[in-house]
């Protein structure tokens, strides 16, 4: 045994990391299952998957890459935050602020801001491509569900966020997409009192959209997500072509 | 044990909950998921009514717009703070709203063309404030005009009239 087997040895057997891990290494497979079962990330992913459903053709990985942007979008929107005021007029001189003066948040702004187009891009392409493999079909549908309630909070995610850098573009794009809104049958101008907290685009605009974009959607994303994720093993995998009839040719 | 003599006092004896009707448990479940059930919708109307806010920092709604000879005849004058447009024809002076009756887009008038619009997505208005070329759905809004006392014009925007109601001045 080298010294190095030997330092890790001695600190499996301390009380820090047997609290932490509760268990000896994961050497057979039972040890490995039990090790995923017991971690409260990891019992989201199944315990085994075949090798078929790793290959980069039977999903072109585009589910974890939106994820991946997810994650990206959570660390720059935290650390956007740190300089921007949800406020008139600072809200407009945080984003030239951004742009021009902090280090590195030109940066962090145009990431955030391209990780949210792209995220939007993955999504549908992700859908797409769930769709054409069959993956809506039952036992899976529930998930596909999911997966569209996914959809509809990355897009209020990106709209909620288009007005927050309160520029011109920000502020027509609200005002037309917010009457909208107000095409619904009777409940249309209430709805759009509510969600604007006044009749026109304002600081309480500004505020009820910043706190929908950093609070309640993302909130509501993470829990649909791990949801998402937990269903993918408790509905038998990902849908492999050999499910429909089709042999895998590579 | 004896025949029961009908059977209702069979199920009866079957069930003994079934003879007082209501146990107390359920008795006591069915209070409580009430309570819980008006507490929670009581909890949901004040939560709306607490999204919607009872003062608002916005323009406000009826503004002075000084004496008619401030506005020459067959002219169209845009007050950008209220975002109205004042219209003074042969006939009087009315005044009606610079916001496109389509998503809300500020429109413009256009003194060479005679014409009302919208930059957003083409829409155009007559003088008027009717709808020359869509996708406008309706004309723009007009707001009632009233002379004040001391000669001065006022605009109440909370108070809409008919494009027809004009003000002779």
């Amino acid at each position: 045994m080298t010294s190095w087997e030997n330092t890790i040895e001695r600190l499996r057997r301390t009380p820090v990391w047997q609290s932490l891990f509760r268990r000896g290494p994961a050497r057979t497979n039972r040890t490995r299952s039990v090790a995923v079962f017991g971690n409260i990330f990891l019992h989201l992913l199944p315990v085994k998957v075949r090798d078929a459903s790793l290959r980069v053709r039977a999903t072109y990985y585009l589910g974890s890459i939106t994820f991946f942007l997810f994650v990206i979008l959570t660390v720059t929107g935290v650390l956007l935050m740190l300089y921007y005021h949800p406020a008139v007029p600072e809200a407009y001189q945080d984003m030239k602020d951004l742009r021009f003066v902090v280090s590195s948040g030109v940066f962090l702004r145009n990431l955030h801001r391209l990780a949210a187009q792209a995220m939007v891009v993955f999504v549908f392409w992700h859908m797409f491509h769930v769709f054409y493999r069959g993956g809506y079909k039952p036992p899976r549908q529930f998930n596909w569900v999911v997966g569209v309630g996914l959809l509809l909070l990355t897009l209020f995610l990106s709209y909620t966020g288009y007005l927050l850098p309160w520029d011109q573009l920000a502020f027509w794009a609200i005002t037309v997409g917010t009457n909208i809104i107000s095409y619904v049958p009777i409940l249309g101008q209430p709805m759009r009192f509510l969600l604007l907290g006044g009749h026109g685009i304002g600081e309480n605009a500004l505020l009820r959209f910043y706190v929908l974009h950093i609070v309640i959607l993302p909130l509501f994303a993470i829990i649909l997500i791990a949801v998402h994720f937990w269903r993918v093993q408790k509905d038998g995998g990902i849908t492999l072509r050999e499910e429909h009839g089709r042999k895998e040719k590579d | 044990m004896s025949e029961p003599k009908n059977p209702t006092v069979s199920s009866s004896l079957e069930k003994p909950e079934d003879k007082e009707g209501l146990s107390r448990r359920d008795f006591f479940n069915e209070i409580a998921a009430g309570a819980l059930g008006v507490a929670g919708l009581g909890a949901f109307v004040v939560s709306v009514r607490y999204l919607s806010p009872n003062v608002l920092f916005e323009p406000p709604t009826n503004f002075r717009i000084g004496p008619p000879s401030d506005y020459q005849v067959n002219s169209v004058t845009y007050l950008a703070n209220q975002e109205v447009y004042i219209v003074r024809t042969s006939d009087g002076l009315f005044a009606q709203s610079a916001i496109c009756t389509h998503l809300g887009c500020i429109t413009q008038w256009k003194p060479e063309l005679e014409m009302i619009a919208c930059p957003c997505h083409g829409s155009k208005f007559r003088k008027d404030g009717s709808v020359e070329h869509g996708p406008a759905p309706r004309p723009l809004q007009h707001f009632a005009v009233r002379m004040m006392p001391d000669g001065e014009l006022m605009v109440d925007l909370l108070e809409l009239v008919k494009p027809t109601q004009i003000l002779k001045v």
